[in-house]
């Protein structure tokens, strides 16, 4: 905890001096009617998102030329708090000019940005990245009206934290690549998570269709399954395997070579009184497998741990794994 | 101009209260434990603040009035001190609150949830308070104690304490108040309602932070939480803090002496305010005037969120609070907004103002003034509340 966490931050500090004169002093509030539109020869456009007893609710006006699809003019109207209104000022402004395809583009991550006073410090603290959002889902509300399709085909893909935009494929090839147990990880890795945390588990701010938590669950599960599978079609094709122990993950050799152990190696200790266990397995450049043992009980000390044991140990593990196998006991 | 209303959350010390506090600074140090003279000559102070303090809760002799560092100790104390006493055993295993109780009470309940402890959070009424009947129904010869708030931080209502404490008595059931928002606004009186234990603040009632009390009947057990010396007769340990109790019985006094200006004047101000709130389309006050603590109002402004509002009005310096969700740390509302907000949407309109015995006439027609401009500003931008220029002007 941070020496300045111990005593109450008031949210309102943490603005840039952007969001507080837009809050101040919105530049695109307002609304454009139709008959403003038409005068102009430009097709009016009004989208809602949110609602009041969401605590987030905004309105988009577009004024759009239907020969080069360029938004011409914007306005906006919100109930929200400062951050809000901000935000949609700003959503409002970066729409002008633009097409609707490349407006569908904007995030909430690109108005955050706009509304930065310089480039390093974030224009309001985390938890209050939510309330861009609303910008976001707007255009996109916006412009599903004004092509009359369906919003949600703007969105190629699962948007599981929606302050900082991480997508459910990213999340999941982060956990399998990086091997990842824990929230914390994911957050670290990816930022989802990082701000209003509503996506994190059930009974946050806002209700979510996917949670950190069931995706980490399920991913783990996939893991283990994929695991299982590729170990159990290595079991069957035996010696004619196209997968060899080489080949394995370090996560399937740790499996291999525990069962060998348990099965040719660990009796044989715990006869004597000892036992060991597996400190860490590395692929040397070298093109070896090191494995990392410490011995535990009897064998701890024994003359016989360095030399004549020793070498039994890696010679089962060189037949029922792989030649390059050596073992290191620290 | 600076206006204060936010006197639920804090309220300014009483200069008189400073002035008796002062001298236990630089002067008069000594710890009053001591064998000397500068220990001693802090003692007919002290003396004279216990008096002031029995006097103006009204207990007896026979009962304790301890001195704390804060309600979130007092409370702290009452409820693990019953576990330690009536839990820990296995003699009782229930205790019975509400869900609109301050987080002192909720989040110390919750702790010893995960020590095994059942509890109840009775639900409130659409006013936010709980009903005798909702008590009755949960209270078993297994409860240990009922902690319910005298008065409600967020909206001032009052709660049916005194025949709370009854029927607690009488299913064998032992009776805390969280009386921090009741003291110094309304008559309290600990014999006539015959509760248990209290507990209190200082500086919710113009004296200094960092002082509090819990009232206990008839110094009856209870485990201390604060073990040590043997400070206020080894209840409570830690060396006293004399400007503190000097300035808390100071505090009481004066507020004693002030109670039927508050029933007059501040609520006639607080009256005053809310009629000018009212005079505006779309607003709704949580509760009937009669029904609460006369400084407080609760308000639902439609259309307009909580902490949008609260920025205009300090941009005009005024201070005042809302339990919206967007002014929170962790975007939670408050939870006494989500069980009476249903129909109000207090979860996100919510702007509760606060008066004190220090609020003028002059502070409330500037507060009138500038929170029209606010209405009148933050509706023209919202998206849900149509604004109508026509009748802002012809109202304001």
């Amino acid at each position: 905890m941070a020496k300045n966490d111990l005593i109450s931050n008031n949210i309102w500090e943490e603005y840039s001096q952007k969001v507080q004169d837009l809050m101040n002093n919105p530049q695109n509030m307002g609304e454009i009617t139709d008959e403003e539109a038409k005068a102009k020869g430009l097709k009016l456009v009004v989208a809602d998102f949110g609602a009041e007893s969401c605590g987030d609710a905004v309105r988009l006006y577009w004024a759009v030329d239907e020969s080069t699809n360029i938004i011409k003019d914007a306005k906006f109207k919100s109930f929200g708090c400062g951050t809000a209104i901000a935000s949609s000022d700003t959503m409002a402004d970066l729409c002008k000019g633009k097409t609707v395809d490349a407006a569908v583009k904007i995030t909430n991550i690109d108005v955050e940005f706009a509304m930065r006073d310089n480039p390093e410090t974030p224009a309001v603290p985390p938890q209050k990245m939510h309330c861009s959002v609303m910008a976001y889902d707007v255009i996109k509300a916006a412009a599903a009206s004004y092509k009359g399709v369906d919003a949600e085909s703007f969105e190629d893909e699962i948007i599981v934290c929606e302050c900082a935009r991480v997508s459910l494929g990213t999340i999941k090839e982060v956990i399998k690549i990086n091997d990842l147990h824990t929230i914390e990880e994911i957050t670290n890795y990816t930022k989802a998570g990082a701000f209003c945390k509503s996506c994190i588990k059930p009974g946050g701010h806002e209700e979510r269709e996917w949670y950190l938590v069931d995706i980490l669950k399920d991913t783990r599960a996939e893991m283990e399954k994929e695991k299982m599978t590729t170990l159990a079609d290595a079991k069957i094709a035996g010696s004619e395997s196209e997968l060899s122990f080489d080949d394995f993950t370090m996560v399937q050799k740790l499996k291999a070579i525990e069962t060998a152990i348990d099965k040719d190696i660990r009796p044989m200790l715990v006869m004597d009184g000892g036992n060991l266990e597996i400190i860490d397995i590395k692929d040397t450049d070298e093109g070896n497998t090191d494995i990392y043992i410490r011995y535990l009980g009897a064998c701890s000390g024994c003359a016989s741990s360095s030399t004549g044991t020793l070498f039994a140990i890696e010679s089962v593990l060189r037949e029922e794994c792989s030649p390059k196998i050596r073992v290191l006991p620290i | 101009m600076r206006v204060y209303l936010d006197n639920n959350a804090t309220t300014m010390v009483d200069p008189k209260v400073f002035e008796v506090m002062e001298p236990f600074f630089v002067k008069s140090y000594g710890n009053p434990n001591s064998l000397h003279e500068f220990g001693s000559e802090s003692h007919p102070a002290l003396k004279r603040a216990m008096d002031q303090l029995y006097t103006g809760l009204n207990a007896k002799d026979a009962d304790d009035v301890v001195v704390t560092s804060c309600a979130t100790e007092s409370i702290n104390w009452v409820i693990k001190g019953i576990y330690f006493d009536h839990i820990l055993n296995g003699e009782k295993d229930h205790i019975i609150t509400s869900e609109v109780e301050h987080p002192a009470v909720i989040a110390t309940c919750k702790f010893l949830e995960t020590l095994g402890v059942k509890v109840t959070y009775l639900p409130v009424n659409e006013k936010g308070v709980v009903e005798i009947n909702t008590l009755k129904d949960f209270i078993t010869d297994k409860t240990a104690l009922v902690s319910i708030m005298w008065a409600n931080n967020e909206t001032g209502m009052l709660f049916p304490i005194k025949e709370m404490a009854k029927i607690s008595h009488e299913n064998g059931a032992l009776f805390h108040t969280d009386g921090v928002q009741a003291v110094g606004k309304i008559p309290v009186d600990v014999q006539d309602v015959d509760i248990d234990f209290m507990s209190f603040s200082a500086h919710k009632f113009h004296g200094p932070k960092g002082v509090g009390g819990l009232y206990i009947k008839d110094s009856q057990p209870l485990t201390s939480l604060l073990h040590g010396g043997e400070h206020m007769g080894g209840r409570r340990s830690g060396t006293l803090n004399v400007p503190g109790i000097v300035g808390m019985g100071m505090a009481m006094e004066i507020a004693i002496e002030n109670l039927d200006f508050e029933k007059n004047t501040v609520r006639r101000l607080r009256d005053k305010l809310e009629d000018e709130i009212l005079k505006i389309d779309g607003m709704l006050v949580v509760g009937d005037r009669d029904e609460r603590t006369p400084n407080t109002i609760l308000v639902s402004v439609k259309g307009i969120e909580g902490e949008a509002m609260l920025w205009d009005l300090n941009k005009h310096g005024i201070a005042a609070s809302t339990g919206s969700a967007c002014a929170s740390e962790d975007l939670e509302s408050n939870p006494v907004m989500e069980a009476i907000g249903a129909e109000a949407d207090l979860a996100h309109t919510a702007l509760r103002l606060s008066l004190s015995r220090f609020t003028t006439e002059e502070e409330i027609d500037y507060a009138v003034l500038v929170l029209r401009k606010a209405v009148i500003r933050l509706r023209s931008i919202s998206s849900t509340f149509a604004y109508k220029p026509d009748w802002h002007e012809s109202k304001l």
